[in-house]
């Protein structure tokens, strides 16, 4: 099958001499949900950048659904939908019309375009709204109105430049459901963020870029089993008295104060169930358990730790 | 994209710009028409009387068609400029250069809308005019045409200083020490047969002095300029222009990094 999107030998250096990217390929499957990581800097929206067309690139080919950016440029844009990071519409623009206008740059009629704004104002939430001036919506509404106009044209492959900054957490889990949906529904949806909680519960795929490289392209299943130590917080049901516990090789326990535990033990020594035995061995009751870190987020800073060494 | 979606993506663009200068008529329509009401009194009726005829006119019918045209350039010019830097600075720029409309067609569409405004606001100094002065349209196809693509030929570089700008000051520059300056001295208010030799020369390097005389010889009859002349200059500009614009486009100059 086609691949949805097709770099190859990416390279982009800007006009101050910055080289943002050295040479990225990558290769994204169609129905895919992939996550694009990277720290500040590290080359992300460039690439994205230069798939949309709002980048000129140094050198290398992109192919999205097999078609070529240089030589099919029409085809090419015409499958994309792209959320940058940044709020880029015009803010005196009545919210409907600016769905409606963007299906006119795709060439889609008027009515077929009315038709599509007004099913996705109401899936996003935005129907009430349509005749507001875009500048009087909340950030989070300003987020679903960038997400409903790079949706009207019905693209293939969805570009989401950190889609939930700065958005609160009920919004941002009603986006989560909405994207997800429309991932069953067949769309290939490319997503970067800094919640790294985020792509770890929505992608099924993970790219990591730093200093304009691709260090990591992986399932996120294979990428996440190779953290080989795992951190949890307990909360104890009444307060740790000293010496309480035995001490165990394979398992560290510290306090963190009297009735929170923190609990490490690597995989391939130890299990959960194991540390659930031994604590009810040890008649410590638990009231509730938490991963210290997200597990992504501490691969992720170790692959970057890494590559800078 | 097929034609007929070609067609749509521009009359997208068309029509959005119209709405854009037309949600806000206070600052794009009624301006030039009452700055324009102003010279026809102060010039025209206060001055115009101790001036007399000018090649065979009053004064008041002689700057009719330069006051007219003056506000076609300025508003065609403003128009564009206005609207693509504002489009670069707010970034919704990217919404057309995400989408597969062809960069000729964004042209295009850019272009219309200051054609449109320029038109408007040409349409409304006429009628503002007719209080002041027994208007007669001796040729309307010239006088037309002359509007069209002299509005044509500003929108485009209004288009040009927009991709170049940086910042708001840069899109009052050029209005302010050029283009001021070229209509004012491009025989809007007096004919450059007054002028000595030298002056007249130096005149003809202007290239709104053939717009303006090739308006004026459609409305009047006469002009400094023969209407050939005027066609030439307006439509190598326009070539000009088009093909520097398409450069811009095509490269992404100040609009991609």
């Amino acid at each position: 099958m086609t691949a949805a999107l097709d770099i190859k030998d990416l390279r982009k250096t800007y006009a101050n001499g910055f080289e943002a990217l050295k040479g990225i390929s990558l290769s994204v499957q169609q129905g895919d949900f992939y996550a694009l990581l990277g720290a500040n800097g590290a080359g992300k929206s460039t690439t994205i950048g230069i798939v949309s067309s709002l980048v000129n690139k140094t050198s290398g080919t992109i192919h999205i659904f097999g078609y070529d950016l240089d030589t099919q440029r029409e085809q090419a844009k015409a499958q994309i939908g792209l959320v940058p990071q940044e709020f880029n519409f015009n803010v005196f623009e009545p919210v409907g019309e600016i769905i409606v206008n963007q299906g006119g740059y795709y060439g889609m009629p008027r009515e077929v375009a009315l038709e599509r704004a007004e099913i996705l104002l109401k899936q996003l939430g935005l129907w009430e709204k349509r005749k507001s001036q875009a500048r009087d919506l909340s950030g989070g509404m300003k987020r679903r109105l960038m997400i409903a106009r790079a949706l009207v044209h019905q693209p293939r492959l969805l570009i989401l430049d950190e889609p939930t900054a700065g958005v609160d957490i009920e919004i941002r889990r009603s986006m989560w459901d909405f994207l997800s949906q429309l991932n069953r529904a067949g769309t290939t949806i490319i997503l970067t963020t800094h919640y790294l909680e985020e792509a770890e519960s929505l992608c099924r795929n993970i790219g990591i870029i730093d200093q304009g490289q691709l260090i990591e392209n992986t399932s996120m299943k294979a990428l996440l089993g190779r953290l080989d130590t795992e951190h949890y917080v307990f909360d104890l049901e009444r307060a740790w008295e000293q010496n309480e516990l035995l001490p165990n090789e394979h398992c560290d326990f510290s306090l963190r104060d009297p009735t929170t535990l923190d609990v490490s033990f690597h995989k391939k020594e130890f299990t959960l169930n194991q540390v659930f035995s031994y604590l009810n061995q040890n008649k410590i009751e638990i009231s509730s358990m938490r991963n210290r870190t997200n597990r992504l987020e501490q691969l992720f800073i170790d692959l970057v730790e890494a590559n800078k060494a | 994209m097929n034609v007929e979606q070609k067609w749509t993506a521009y009359y997208t663009i068309l029509i959005r710009e119209v709405l854009r200068f037309g949600r806000i008529w206070i600052q794009t329509i009624l301006p030039p028409v009452i700055t324009t009401a102003l010279y026809f009194i102060i010039f025209g009726n206060l001055i115009g009387p101790a001036i007399g005829e000018m090649d065979g006119y009053t004064y008041m019918d002689f700057i009719v068609p330069g006051l007219i045209m003056m506000a076609v350039i300025t508003n065609s010019y403003a128009n564009v400029v206005s609207s693509f830097y504002g489009s670069k600075f707010q970034g919704n720029i990217d919404e057309m250069l995400v989408s597969p409309v062809p960069n000729w067609i964004i042209l295009a569409g850019f272009v219309s809308g200051g054609v449109a405004r320029g038109m408007a606001v040409g349409v409304a100094v006429t009628l503002v005019s007719l209080f002041f002065s027994d208007l007669h349209i001796t040729n309307f196809l010239v006088t037309f045409t002359v509007a069209l693509l002299t509005s044509i030929l500003f929108a485009l570089a209004g288009l040009i200083n927009g991709v170049y700008a940086r910042s708001f000051d840069d899109i009052s520059i050029v209005p302010t020490f050029v283009l001021t300056p070229l209509t004012y001295l491009g025989g809007v208010f007096y004919s450059i047969n007054m002028l000595p030799d030298f002056w007249q020369n130096v005149s003809l390097l202007n290239p709104v002095l053939y717009m303006v005389n090739g308006f004026r010889y459609g409305i009047l009859g006469i002009a400094d300029i023969h209407i050939g002349v005027s066609y030439c200059i307006i439509l190598m500009f326009i070539s000009l222009l088009v093909s520097f614009s398409m450069y811009l486009l095509n490269k992404g100059i100040g609009i991609r990094s």
